[in-house]
């Protein structure tokens, strides 16, 4: 009950503000112009958007949802209004969770506003509409990590500035761990090691499989394992800062 | 109705609360004196549950904060030190959203925020963003969602401050209505409000009690002036500056 009455906060909030409005507008016009152009998607004819249109978005993401979501805990401390949360009666659980939805759901929104690249695909051929749907839930799940690795990071600071320097630079490591150019340069360095670590511990591997069609129950335990961590971790931390 | 027995409280090797016992029944405005840093404020965190003791225990209505603080906070209205506030929302969002969040719904929600706008006088700045609200009526707005859910116990930070002169008795008459059939406990820097309001106060300094009464006592303890004796009885430790 409580974390629906903090969601729908949350949700209006997002709402009111123009910031929230401009991020899926910029998402979707980046992530379509990337495909156009250095996606090559005429040139590929890639029908499955795999190799053009979801290559990209972890690069887009991992800037932009700290951006829509770099508030969500640094402007309560800033504010004051942990306070007021604090002192009613709810779990603080109740509320981390309430916030983590609203944004998931902003990030939902912007993914579903892609559409016309679905229509387009089907448009010009017979797609296998399953990998796609596979993509867009790999893009998501991609979504929810960095929101709760923002999550986390907003719950430290009551800087927002500092919130989004902090969760893009970590975002943008988990990205580039698995990133195939810098694989492709460890690999060449010889160590087996390294490249398989950082194949586990990047997410762009996870992701890769997903807008292939291959969802594999290890990059799911890994990934939901990640937001888990990382939500657990703003419970402590938040507690942890009234002590 | 507010039981606070031994409460202690330490920020590293800062003792912020020192042992602190007292108590606040039904029909008592208790005013919680002390200069700033003295404990004030933590206290009232630790009473409402937003700050965990060190040690002690508080009790709100017989329930203790430290073993049941999701009971005991549904007991208590709060109004912190600052006012925090979102700013994105209306007043009457805020209000609807804090009723929600103590568990109203429907009509009994519908009537409490109604009710809470009613008792402070928010009538004209309903439908205002909160963020064009002057400092007066974020107090007042604030003051309005400690309020919504009836409580039996209210704590208040400093709830006079910023606001004008009417203001300030307005409050300070809402104080003393209120005080008739609740336990209020609230602190502040302005000592003719604990004439105005208070039936009781104490004076904190140092994270420990230094003077304990009515205003009358305590009046007459400072030999006729309640400043002279906050002066004599906050300063004696306090190096000069």
């Amino acid at each position: 009950m409580n974390t629906l009455t903090i969601f729908k906060r949350e949700l209006t909030s997002y709402f009111t503000q123009p910031t929230a409005y401009a991020i899926v507008i910029i998402f979707g016009l980046l992530s379509t112009l990337l495909a156009f152009t250095i996606g090559n998607f005429w040139a590929i004819a890639d029908a499955s958007l795999h190799g053009s249109f979801f290559r990209y978005h972890p690069l887009l993401l991992m800037i932009l949802v700290p951006a829509v979501s770099m508030r969500q805990w640094a402007d309560e401390h800033y504010t004051g209004t942990i306070e007021l949360l604090g002192t009613f009666p709810v779990r603080l659980g109740s509320a981390i969770i309430g916030k983590f939805l609203a944004s998931a759901v902003i990030w939902a929104l912007a993914l579903a506003l892609t559409f016309p690249m679905i229509w387009t695909v089907n448009h010009l051929g017979d797609p296998d509409n399953w990998t796609i749907f596979s993509g867009y839930l790999g893009s998501f799940l991609v979504c929810l990590t960095f929101l709760a690795v923002t999550t986390l990071v907003s719950s430290f600071t009551r800087d927002q500035v500092v919130a989004l320097i902090a969760s893009v630079a970590i975002c943008c490591i988990l990205t580039i761990l698995g990133w195939d150019p810098v694989i492709n340069e460890i690999r060449r360095s010889g160590s087996d090691f390294a490249v398989e670590a950082m194949t586990k511990i990047g997410i762009y591997s996870h992701f890769f499989d997903a807008t292939l069609g291959r969802i594999s129950f290890s990059s799911l335990i890994y990934l939901f394992g990640l937001i888990t961590v990382c939500l657990v971790g703003t419970n402590l931390a938040l507690r942890s800062q009234r002590a | 109705m507010i039981e606070v027995s031994d409460l202690t409280k330490r920020f590293g090797t800062k003792v912020a609360v020192d042992d602190l016992s007292f108590s606040v029944k039904k029909g008592e405005v208790l005013g919680f004196l002390g200069p700033n840093g003295a404990g004030k404020s933590t206290t009232m965190r630790m009473v409402t549950g937003f700050l965990p003791v060190t040690a002690g225990n508080v009790e709100i209505c017989g329930i203790s904060m430290i073993d049941n603080p999701k009971e005991a906070k549904r007991k208590i209205g709060y109004l912190p030190e600052s006012a925090p506030l979102y700013n994105d929302m209306t007043v009457i969002g805020f209000l609807k959203f804090c009723a929600s969040m103590r568990g109203l719904s429907g009509s009994a929600k519908r009537s409490a925020v109604e009710k809470s706008i009613e008792t402070c006088f928010l009538q004209s700045v309903a439908r205002q963003s909160i963020g064009t609200l002057s400092k007066g009526y974020r107090h007042r707005t604030c003051l309005a969602q400690s309020l919504l859910h009836d409580p039996e116990v209210l704590v208040l930070d400093e709830p006079t401050d910023g606001l004008d002169p009417n203001q300030k008795l307005e409050v300070r008459k809402l104080i003393k209505n209120l005080g008739k059939e609740k336990a209020i406990l609230f602190s502040t820097h302005i000592l003719e409000e604990v004439t105005a309001a208070c039936t009781r106060a104490v004076i904190v300094d140092q994270g420990v009690i230094v003077a304990d009464g009515t205003p009358e006592d305590l009046t007459s303890q400072g030999k006729g002036s309640l400043y002279d004796l906050f002066h004599k009885v906050t300063t004696s430790e306090t190096p000069a500056a």
